[in-house]
């Protein structure tokens, strides 16, 4: 007990205090400039990497490289297949993975009745997004390239990477689905809504924000994945010669190309892809903040 | 006076708890039925019983049988669409969608199948009258009901039910969340509207129940001790412990 009248010492003491007597404490202060220490420190970084990038990229960039491909007959230097593949990649990549993974979350959240299953496939999931991305690629390998007979192609890259990136895109779904107010979901069924027509419209117009924010999220990763393309999507840097004909042949994506300039000491064509990649990396951050700023209904114009 | 509802032998489990213990209780049409009670002694279990909203919830078990119109809503093959349109739901938090005003009001008839403007127009002026929010937002049906006072929010919610022409309305505490003034206007619209619908109303309010309220049932942990007209609940309860709690010697 003499512990607790302490306590109510304390609190008197506390009471006598003006409300303007603001106590300076030490503890607050480091861990304030630690904190700006830390911040100013990774912007530094990050400021310091762009600065470099730009400094050597920027001089190299040349009009030419993005209409042309790279040919010794016609001696031409270019990333444009480059560029075409990348696009190929992510657009195929969530073809695949955004139906699967928004699907999938619907059911979780939604439909399937909590328990060991959504324990199970929220476990898998996050085991999933922890494997190192060149393990993803050589499962692709194996298992679409050989077993399925696609051998190197667009389609087995994106098929790779649509298992790598499923995680991203589930789990972002399923959080802004938690984010929608139950009241939401109360409503329309209380009204006599079906469950499904609840979903398409209250619950996805309300989570849509979120759920384009893990989309873009993965196209980034698509972007920026090298590992698990290498043995998946190949090393051919050609302009496509038919537009579907395209998706099962080798191409290469502006990262593998980086990645072959640089084993190749081209210095000044890796860093001319690598403006564009931060170029592209910059602009889906910029789209992802406008995106959940633009399309959030519960926001009050 | 009909029963529009009739709870016969009505028991229900959260898991291993029991939250309703064999209720029995008519709703009678075109009145407002009131149920009173301590805080967690099953009033909005019951209510969420009449139009199967807690067929959403996990663990549930429910015996008995609700009968509406002489049909076992229970019953299998029970298409509960149709059910919410006839027993429609007000909840204690308004609600509105994150849409317009208009489109929170058309959302029920859309369900419904009602695409056509004009009767939407229609539908959307008539319910919003009815709920007493017309002239108040008659200038700004298109811009997110989000922006709505409380208890416009709240009116807003009355007429998106009404909107879907429903027989029965059930209200879970409409008026807990707002202001006296509101509050009063809520209580006028009720008596208005049950010229028109059955009604059935939580509350907690005890002057509400006896302003508005034609028959009273009074819950305690999960029974129901006493029903009957309000009026003689209030003044001659024949249960010691309703007097109790009406005298507010308790909960
Ligand atoms: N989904 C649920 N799962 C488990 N128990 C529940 C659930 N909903 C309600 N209960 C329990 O059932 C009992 C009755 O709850 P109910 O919400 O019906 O009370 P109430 O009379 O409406 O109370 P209040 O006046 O506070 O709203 C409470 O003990 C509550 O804890
Ligand atoms: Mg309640």
């Amino acid at each position: 007990m003499a512990n607790n009248s302490g306590d109510k010492e304390l609190v008197r003491s506390a009471n006598m205090r003006s409300i303007y007597d603001k106590k300076r404490r030490v503890s607050d202060t480091i861990l304030n400039g630690l904190i700006h220490l830390s911040t100013g420190f990774a912007l530094t970084i990050v400021l310091v990497i762009l600065g470099y990038i730009a400094f050597r990229g920027v001089p190299e960039l040349d009009f030419g490289y993005f209409i042309n491909q790279t040919s010794i007959l016609k001696n031409t230097v270019g990333i444009l297949p480059n560029i075409i593949n990348t696009l190929y990649m992510i657009v195929l990549t969530l073809l695949i993975a955004v139906p699967i993974g928004v699907g999938g979350a619907i059911y979780l959240n939604e439909y399937a009745d909590g328990g060991r299953f959504v324990d199970l496939v929220s476990f898998t999931t996050e085991v999933l997004s922890g494997i190192p991305s060149i393990v993803y690629g050589l499962f692709g390998y194996l298992f679409f390239g050989i077993f399925m007979g696609l051998s190197y192609s667009i389609l087995t890259g994106a098929l790779t990477l649509a298992i790598m990136v499923l995680p991203l895109i589930s789990r972002n779904t399923q959080v802004a689905l938690d984010n929608v107010p139950n009241s939401y979901r109360e409503a329309a069924l209380g009204i006599g809504s079906t469950k499904w027509y609840m979903i398409r419209t209250v619950l996805l117009p309300s989570a849509i924000p979120g759920i384009l924010t893990g989309i873009i999220l993965a196209m980034g990763r698509v972007v920026a994945e090298s590992a698990a393309l290498i043995f998946t999507a190949g090393a051919v840097a050609k302009l496509p010669s038919s537009f579907f004909g395209h998706i099962t042949t080798s191409g290469a994506t502006l990262t593998i190309q980086l990645y072959f300039e640089m084993a190749k000491g081209n210095f000044d064509i890796a860093f001319v892809i690598a403006v564009v990649l931060m170029v592209i990396v910059l602009t889906l951050n910029f789209l992802a903040r406008w995106i959940s700023m633009r399309f959030d209904v519960n926001r009050i114009k | 006076m009909e029963n529009k509802i009739v709870a016969k032998n009505l028991n229900l489990w959260y898991g291993e708890k029991q939250a309703l213990k064999n209720i029995d209780l008519d709703i009678k049409e075109k009145s407002i039925t009131a149920f009173i009670g301590p805080s967690g002694c099953g009033k909005s279990t019951f209510l969420k019983t009449l139009n199967r909203m807690n067929d959403y919830v996990d663990n549930i078990r429910i015996e008995g049988d609700v009968i509406l119109d002489g049909e076992n809503i229970y019953a299998d093959g029970v298409d509960t669409t149709i059910l919410r349109k006839k027993v429609g739901m007000v909840f204690q938090q308004p609600n509105p969608f994150p849409m317009t005003i208009y489109d929170n009001v058309a959302y029920g008839p859309r369900i419904h199948g009602i695409k056509d403007r004009k009767t939407l127009d229609k539908i959307v002026e008539e319910s919003l009258k009815d709920a007493a929010l017309y002239d108040e937002v008659k200038d700004r049906l298109h811009t997110n009901a989000l922006g709505l006072s409380g208890g416009q929010q709240q009116r807003l919610c009355i007429a998106r039910c009404l909107a879907v022409e429903p027989e029965v309305i059930l209200l879970d505490e409409p008026t807990s969340a707002l202001d006296p003034i509101s509050t009063l206007k809520i209580e006028e619209l009720l008596m208005e509207l049950k010229a028109k619908y059955t009604i059935a109303i939580v509350t907690h309010n005890m002057q509400q129940a006896s302003r508005i309220a034609d028959y009273t049932a009074f819950f305690l942990i999960g029974e129901m001790i006493e029903y009957g007209k309000t009026d003689d609940l209030f003044s001659r309860p024949q249960d010691e412990r309703t007097e109790n709690y009406i005298t507010g010697r308790f909960g």
